[in-house]
């Protein structure tokens, strides 16, 4: 038995359309609900990275805003070290904030400009209300900017957030979160924004960081090329849904899912001699509206495997297909043989 | 050779209240007709200001120094705007702006928006440009009801779409493209170059490619021009940058190492530590001197010149005249 530090159990997550008064009392017909989250379950384990991928409009987001409880569930639980937490009043709301913290994509926005670093890094102790001293409060600032290695701290306490580089930011960032002592941290495309070359510097941060103080991270992407560093477990999700989890490893070299295959194929590899050639992309078109879900596997639109079948049947559920891998496809066993013969010929 | 466009020893520097900003410092280099070269570095390496300075539109308070930008022989940067506009910008080089498919207006249709292109370059009649629209929008696989449709409507991917078939309609030679799926997902990113690589065959056109992405320049630069700080560090072949025995200068070295790779398992990421200097002030001698594990003594004294180090390709590193 693993120590499951959160778990999500059947989330659904529907956003009802504006409705129009004459479309309510059925002059233009009713308009269909947004199905960002669909029915995902999922439980990370203490200490873990746990990766979310997909493109945009699958719902990932959206569960990182279910998780912060920034949003409230249609329906289904969240846990949090085994306590509900699916509905929370307020004063247990803002614990729970201080438990579960959030790194943002853009480290540009999300720091107030006329903030010093040492006021951005005060700020979440003052809405915890942490109670402690002047020089208290300045020693935790200090750690925190110590354990995400801005060194000398008292030099960047002073600055201004424009005078730090994207990947500085990211950095205060961190230390923002770190500074409550959480449990998890939930990052929403933390590295999307910044360079290529500070790139791995702020993955391997957050990874010293996660090792160090034994966190927990719901790391949030559309970029594979990361996950097998970053990542311990994956899960990837097709409108809402999750339609393949398991090891980062499983998942890169073995996908059974045609979208983790297709999702797979599209990440450029630094390697020459593949200029003329179009790539094949085992996938068509663009994901389709959450409002209009097809039927049958939902994935059935763009798949190039898809039979008459995987339209009529009901939507697979995750099975079981190794350890710890499972995935929703009907057909990932006659997938490799077609895929071959199409690569083939 | 004949070459499309050749770039000579040109200097365009931004004149700020703190100093010039020498942003591009003596580049050159030529384009031959249906090559696309590929503009890598890091984020304030002069890379957009490349391409704005190809297209005679510096962003102000940028100013060209000296230096000669020659499109089919013609040098550009001494005419008039108007022989500019009526010749040359979207004629013979057109481009695709970083983030240009969020700088669509959300109050005009897209039809609308790409109709302005057309009103302001040519002196078409309007049913003329229509189909015109309807035909460019078909090359890009776009349907044609998207004319009527607002920015909003669209996803990404079909934006960015329509915004490669706006550059497009005046039959440009050249064009550039500015981090052109910076924003988007890996699959339309996959699409959206593949599209290109059809659009060069189908209209036999070249292409400047700009991206901080060297696994994604990759796939499509038959040439790869490296810049760091203003400046060209490494120009080389497609082989000889990714080849077996890897780029020649350290800068593109470990610009290659810190790229992300699926199928390679790494304990640890490598990363550049600090960050691109100061154009107003940049160090005495190689300008990656400070970030750079293998300078020695004379990186710190003088600037290393751009050599050929076997044909083809060039660098800027005193590491190959060390013996």
């Amino acid at each position: 038995m693993t120590d499951t530090i959160l778990s999500i159990k059947n989330l659904k997550k529907y956003f009802e359309p504006h409705q129009s008064f004459t479309q309510s009392i059925g002059g233009g017909g009713q308009k269909k609900p947004i199905k960002a989250v669909d029915d995902i379950s999922f439980d990370i384990r203490r200490g873990e990275i746990f990766g979310l991928i997909g493109e945009s409009g699958s719902g990932k987001t959206t569960t990182g805003k279910l998780v912060m409880k920034l949003i409230e569930p249609t329906s289904g639980k969240i846990f949090l070290n085994g306590e509900d937490v699916t509905h929370l009043d307020k004063e247990k709301l803002i614990a729970y904030r201080r438990k579960v913290q959030m790194i943002f994509q853009d480290p540009y926005a999300s720091m107030n400009p006329r903030f010093k670093i040492k006021d951005v890094l005060e700020e979440p102790l003052i809405i915890h209300k942490v109670k402690g001293t002047i020089e208290e409060r300045t020693k935790m600032i200090v750690k925190a900017l110590e354990e995400v290695k801005l060194t000398p701290p008292d030099e960047f306490m002073g600055r201004w957030p424009h005078m730090l580089s994207g990947g500085q930011r990211q950095r205060v960032a961190t230390a923002r979160t770190l500074i409550l002592n959480p449990m998890m941290l939930v990052a929403d495309e933390p590295v999307s924004m910044i360079d290529l070359s500070t790139r791995a510097e702020i993955l391997h941060m957050m990874k010293e960081v996660q090792k160090e103080l034994g966190l927990s991270y719901l790391y949030i992407t559309h970029d594979l090329s990361t996950a097998r560093y970053f990542t311990d477990r994956i899960a990837v999700m097709y409108l809402g849904r999750i339609v393949e989890i398991g090891r980062a490893d499983d998942i890169i070299d073995n996908p059974l899912h045609p979208y983790t295959q297709a999702l797979i194929e599209a990440v450029p590899e630094p390697v020459s001699g593949k200029l003329d050639i179009i790539k094949e992309l085992p996938i068509f078109g663009e994901i389709p509206s959450p409002a209009n879900i097809p039927q049958g596997c939902r994935f059935h639109t763009r798949c190039p495997y898809a039979t008459d079948a995987c339209k009529s049947e009901p939507e697979p559920e995750l099975t079981l297909a190794g350890e710890e891998h499972y995935h929703a496809c009907s057909r990932a066993y006659e997938i490799p043989a077609e895929r071959k013969h199409k690569q083939a010929g | 050779m004949n070459s499309l466009l050749k770039v000579e020893n040109l200097q365009m520097h931004y004149f700020t209240s703190k100093g010039a900003v020498r942003a591009i410092d003596d580049i050159s280099f030529e384009l031959t007709p249906g090559e696309t070269i590929g503009l890598v570095g890091e984020s304030g390496c002069g890379k957009t200001s490349l391409g704005t300075s190809i297209l005679r539109m510096p962003t102000p308070p940028g100013r060209y120094i000296s230096g000669k930008i020659l499109v089919d022989g013609v040098d550009v940067i001494p005419l008039p705007e108007r022989e500019v506009r009526k010749d040359i910008r979207w004629q013979k080089i057109s481009m695709v702006f970083q983030g240009a498919m969020n700088c669509l207006t959300p109050v005009y249709t897209i039809g609308r928006q790409m109709m302005e292109t057309l009103n302001e370059h040519s002196d078409m009649s309007r049913s003329d440009a229509e189909s015109l629209i309807t035909e460019y929008l078909g090359y890009v696989g776009l349907s044609p009801e998207i004319v009527q449709r607002y920015p909003h409507e669209l996803s990404g991917g079909m934006k960015q779409r329509a915004v490669i078939a706006t550059a497009l309609f005046l039959k440009p030679e050249i064009v550039i493209l500015d981090e052109p799926t910076t924003a988007l997902d890996v699959i339309v990113q996959a699409q959206i170059i593949n599209l290109l690589k059809k659009l060069k065959k189908q209209f036999s056109l070249s292409f400047i490619f700009i991206t901080h992405d060297l696994a994604l320049e990759a796939e499509i630069s038959d040439r790869i021009c490296v810049m760091y700080a203003g400046k060209i560090v490494e120009l080389g072949s497609n082989a000889q940058i990714y080849g077996t025995q890897g780029p020649a200068h350290p800068y593109t070295e470990r610009l290659l190492a810190a790229t992300p790779r699926l199928f390679k398992k790494v304990e640890q990421l490598q990363f550049i530590p600090g960050t691109p200097p100061d154009l107003i002030a940049p160090p005495k001698g190689c300008r990656f001197n400070p970030r750079c594990d293998k300078a020695f003594d004379r990186c710190f004294q003088e600037e290393p010149p751009l050599i050929e180090i076997e044909p083809g390709h060039m660098s800027a590193c005193w590491l190959h005249q060390r013996g």
